[in-house]
């Protein structure tokens, strides 16, 4: 075989991914179909930057899903001949291409950025999910209650804004401080939110029925306890609580600590904005309806006034995504926190930028792949404050 | 408006107070100082010998006493080594006499960089001057530009002209700097281009110079991120601003749709985007970081990324004062000035 030029890459390349359009295909088809009978989501396809938007961030997730059958040969090994091999470069056995070239390592650049996409796709919305949870649990009651409450958790939220991401990245993700265990003590903290949020969320709404309530809560404390336990606990770190045998869910420890360092870098955000929302919907009438009717607060803040904010929480979660995205790869531009062989793309931009000049395809691939995700995100917001406006 | 002053700034010292103190907690933790200890006395000290070196450099003391130490509201700490007495504020050999008894970053005393081996404050003054010779540049460039594209955007909200724009600003807020950078790099100064237009590296600039060669790819990079979020914050306080009853009532008067801009619509729209852009510096902080470490300009963001990788205390101390000063003041402003440029809230 010989090396082929730029057509037959793109060629290739589009071939590799035909499982993801595949599923795109049918993903969009269903979609416009039943449009109608989808709520916002098939609103969303009535927008074409939407539309667009979606079509981007489907499909990294679809690529995220199907990446060992996108990807042409393994993210780790190295073939010391194909180093800063340009893109189509036959590999020396002669049965494949490096479609997208060889890095500095002489691994292959596209089978990087498409598993790369994992690692973004598994933590970004997760993350985002946790922060919004922190967020919304602690944002409502500042809002609500008001006084003292709310002054001491505004301070401390914009204490954590006043710090340059940066810096605070470097001060937890360090192994120096790893090693004392604070982002594990941290995410003892903010994993405890969830469970709280979805136990407070069913107390404050069955709370007449306390038969029912109790199953539920007791299901949600089991089974939230359980995942809670056996994702914060890590054998041989400073925080060992569950024993290595039940320990079913084991996250690597550097990627508990990215995820822990990038809820915390959001939450105060969403804190900020579930606040403002909240300031403004707690005047209207049917927030005084409920306290007329002697609902408690839980309810009303949970089951009247956060349904009431949902419009602009869901277009900020979809920006907060692309932003967590951007995060990620600052972690990884810097080498904190991921392995320096983790294929995710703030990583491989960090390796290859060194040689810019000489080989630039192992740097600019994944950033362009980064930067249609992050884009995609952010036109899909675009579409869905357009649609929820709408109404 | 004073006793709104006297709170913000009380606030904002509080605010200071504290973030300085976490920071030192993290810096001052006791592997940081392990690695201090080793870095200073060999790789291959025990244990022992850890501890009476960090006892004799008055590292073993409770957390708040050496907070206060480095703040300068607590006496520095005094030691003695083969009946030579040397403390904090006493360098070997001083007379203990006419020695300072407090000495912190009050009195301006910053400590000593262990990567650069100088003190402190000099470092630190030139890496803030090339910094901001960059954000001069930064700004110089952002804020125009951006301003004019939220006010075309927003004069005829829905035209193509706004489609276009606003594209243009979603595009520009999606790609963080690392990706712009790289994106720049490989198309106006690679070999593989072609195009060699500009530098790719700005580290000539701060020894032989500021050209247009070597500085307009980082500024044009950090520029970039900015101008899309505040073009797009002008853009939405323009269409607000032109659906309002007195610019309906002025285009009704006859008044030329250039006079309506410039003279009714401009100064109402441009309140919010003061607020965005002063809000922006924390968030060019973090630009510069990431743009200093790609084309290799050693001003503040460089800085603070070596002090921070090779565990230099003092430094990356000093450094996020800095960085948190910044911070806060721009926030002081911007809510100084949001009050002072809108007279509805001026006068109530």
């Amino acid at each position: 075989m010989d090396d082929i030029g730029w057509l037959s890459v793109t060629g290739r390349i589009l071939w590799q991914f035909l499982p993801v359009w595949i599923c795109l295909a049918v993903t969009f088809a269903v979609s416009i179909r039943y449009k109608r009978s989808l709520g916002l989501y098939g609103k969303l396809f009535d927008s074409t930057i939407g539309m667009i938007g979606f079509a981007m961030v489907m499909f990294w997730v679809f690529t995220a899903v199907f990446a060992d059958m996108v990807a042409t040969h393994d993210v780790l090994s190295q073939i010391s001949q194909m180093k800063n091999k340009p893109p189509g470069t036959v590999v020396p056995a002669g049965t494949s291409h490096y479609l997208l070239g060889g890095d500095h390592l002489g691994r292959d650049v596209f089978s990087r950025m498409v598993v790369g996409s994992r690692i973004v796709i598994q933590i970004a919305p997760l993350a985002t999910m946790f922060a919004f949870m922190v967020g919304i649990t602690i944002g409502l009651p500042a809002a609500y209650y008001g006084g003292t409450l709310d002054t001491v958790l505004s301070f401390m939220a914009n204490l954590i804004l006043a710090f340059p991401v940066i810096l605070l990245f470097y001060l937890l993700v360090t192994p120096e401080i790893v090693a004392t265990g604070l982002p594990q003590y941290m995410g003892l903290v903010l994993f405890l939110f969830p469970i709280l949020f979805l136990v407070v969320l069913v107390n404050s709404r069955y709370y007449v029925k306390p038969q029912f309530r109790n199953v539920v809560v007791g299901l949600i404390v089991l089974v939230g306890g359980f995942f809670y336990l056996a994702l914060v606990s890590e054998p041989e770190s400073a925080v060992a609580i569950l024993p290595r045998r039940l320990d079913f869910l084991s996250v690597p420890g550097n990627i508990l600590i990215v995820f822990v360092s990038v809820v915390f870098v959001n939450s105060p955000t969403v804190f900020r904005i579930v606040r403002g929302i909240t300031l403004d919907i707690k005047t209207r009438d049917y927030v005084s309806a409920a306290q007329t009717r002697g609902e408690r607060p839980w309810y009303i803040m949970l089951w009247e006034i956060l349904p009431n904010a949902r419009g602009p929480l869901i277009v900020d979660f979809c920006l907060r995504i692309g932003y967590t995205t951007i995060l990620l790869g600052t972690l990884g531009f810097f080498g904190l926190g991921l392995s320096p062989e983790s294929p995710d793309w703030g990583s491989t931009i960090n390796a290859g930028r060194k040689l810019l000049t000489v080989a630039p395809h192992p740097a600019i691939f994944p950033a362009l792949a980064l930067m249609s995700l992050v884009l995609g995100l952010n036109l899909l917001a675009d579409g869905l404050r357009e649609e929820s406006l709408k109404d | 408006m004073l006793r709104f002053l006297l709170k913000r700034i009380g606030t904002m010292l509080l605010t200071a107070l504290c973030l300085t103190f976490i920071v030192f907690v993290l810096t001052n933790l006791s592997p940081n100082l392990e690695k201090l200890a080793k870095s200073e006395l060999g790789a291959r000290i025990s244990d022992r010998e850890v501890e009476s070196w960090l006892a004799k450099y008055g590292h073993d003391r409770p957390i708040l006493v050496r907070y206060g130490e480095w703040l300068g509201v607590a006496p520095g700490w005094v030691s003695e080594d083969q009946g030579v007495p040397f403390g904090r504020c006493l360098p070997r050999g001083g007379d203990p006499a006419s020695a300072p008894r407090y000495c912190g970053i009050l009195q301006g005393h910053w400590g000593q960089s262990t990567v650069f081996k100088a003190p402190v404050t000099d470092i630190l003054w030139e890496r803030l001057r090339l910094t901001g010779i960059l954000m001069f540049w930064v700004m110089a460039l952002m804020v125009p530009v951006s301003l004019l594209i939220g006010v075309l955007a927003g004069m005829r909200e829905g035209s193509k002209l706004d489609r276009t724009l606003s594209t243009f600003s979603i595009a520009t807020t999606a790609t963080p700097e690392y990706v712009s950078g790289v994106i720049f790099i490989v198309v106006f100064s690679s070999s593989a281009v072609g195009l060699k237009w500009f530098s790719g590296t700005a580290a000539s600039a701060a020894t032989d110079g500021i050209t247009f060669y070597n500085f307009f790819l980082p500024v044009l990079t950090i520029a970039l991120y900015g101008i899309g979020y505040i073009a797009r914050m002008t853009r939405a306080s323009m269409t607000e601003v032109m659906t309002a009853q007195y610019i309906r009532t002025a285009r009704l008067k006859g008044v030329s749709p250039r006079d309506v801009v410039m003279k009714h619509a401009l100064r109402n729209a441009l309140i919010a985007p003061f607020t965005v852009i002063m809000l922006q510096f924390p968030w060019l902080l973090n630009g510069v970081v990431i743009v200093e470490t790609l084309f290799n300009y050693k001003g503040f963001g460089w800085t603070l990324v070596q002090a921070a990788g090779n565990n230099d205390i003092d430094l990356l101390l000093a450094c996020s004062v800095v960085a948190v000063f910044v911070v806060l003041v721009t926030q002081l402003i911007s809510d100084i000035g949001y009050v002072y440029l809108n007279p509805r809230i001026r006068i109530s």
